[in-house]
């Protein structure tokens, strides 16, 4: 059987397999190490809204499985719609120190820069998530919320196919459409990030980008001079 | 109710910082703490690992 990239493909999963190992080998996706200029917290805003993101989804689940009256009525269904609140907060909170960090250290140098562009869609995506979440709590700020956004999607067009005050239309975007559109760009946004390796800071050499150096044997030498 | 708890369910204090320029207080405690974390990150020093041998 065949395996890494020494073979010819003779199917289009082969193609697809050779394809994949190319571009992103497991010691990439998968590294053990990371270079020393990692060492810093700015580089763990990436992961902690990844941890955020996952406590979110995990918290959304609870609340859809349990149902309204579940989560509005007991405690541990208080606490569950609790957590799914303020792991969105911290969501955001991170995921702006994350683009902040980035944003200045230039993160889309050495052809990075589809991984920045999968990063900003993210958040644009998370930002509509958000949004409708904060459409289906069923109160007076919802409903505030709604018809406030109701205006601003109709000046630019697309509130005939987003009706933010039809309730059952949002429940569907927030629980399905939305976090599904969110979980694809990040997890090609993470895919990305190993493809092409963190970013190292301005002043530091890009592993990634960097030549390899070649240094001559003495043999390789004498054997140019002999050519020569 | 917890006496920490925060009602959701009404309009939130704005600060109304210079004519049209104007910020909810939930909104701007975020600000606050994103900027703190932001510089936090940069200048606090990350604990070292176990050395390679």
């Amino acid at each position: 059987m065949s395996s890494g990239t020494d073979f010819e493909p003779t199917t289009w999963t082969g193609a697809a397999r050779k394809k994949w190992v190319s571009t992103l080998p497991p010691e990439k996706l998968l590294p053990e190490e990371q270079p020393a200029y990692v060492a810093s917290w700015i580089y763990v805003f990436g992961m902690l809204t990844i941890v955020s993101l996952i406590i979110v989804l995990v918290s959304g689940t609870l609340l859809t499985l349990g149902g309204i009256q579940w989560f509005h009525t007991s405690s541990l269904g208080h606490f569950t719609n609790s957590l799914h609140f303020w792991s969105v907060q911290l969501f955001f909170l991170f995921m702006i120190v994350h683009f902040f960090g980035k944003f200045w250290m230039s993160a889309w140098r050495g052809k990075r820069g589809l991984t920045w562009a999968t990063g900003s869609v993210a958040f644009i995506a998370s930002l509509g998530t958000a949004f409708t979440g904060y459409t289906i709590t069923t109160n007076f700020n919802s409903q505030w919320i709604a018809f406030e956004a109701k205006d601003v999607l109709n000046s630019v067009g697309i509130g005939s196919w987003m009706n933010v005050t039809n309730l059952g239309q949002m429940v569907l975007f927030h629980v399905v459409l939305l976090p599904i559109g969110v979980l694809a760009i990040v997890a090609l946004h993470v895919l990305l990030v190993r493809k092409h390796g963190v970013v190292p800071p301005l002043d530091a050499i890009d592993p990634e980008a960097a030549a390899p150096v070649h240094v001559e044997t003495a043999d390789e030498t004498v054997a140019a001079e002999v050519a020569s | 109710m917890n006496q920490w708890a925060i009602s959701l369910d009404q309009p939130a204090t704005y600060w109304q910082i210079w004519a049209w320029i104007q910020v909810s207080i939930p909104n701007l405690v975020f600000i606050i703490m994103l900027t703190l974390l932001f510089w936090a990150a940069l200048l606090l020093p990350f604990p070292k690992g176990k050395e390679k041998s």
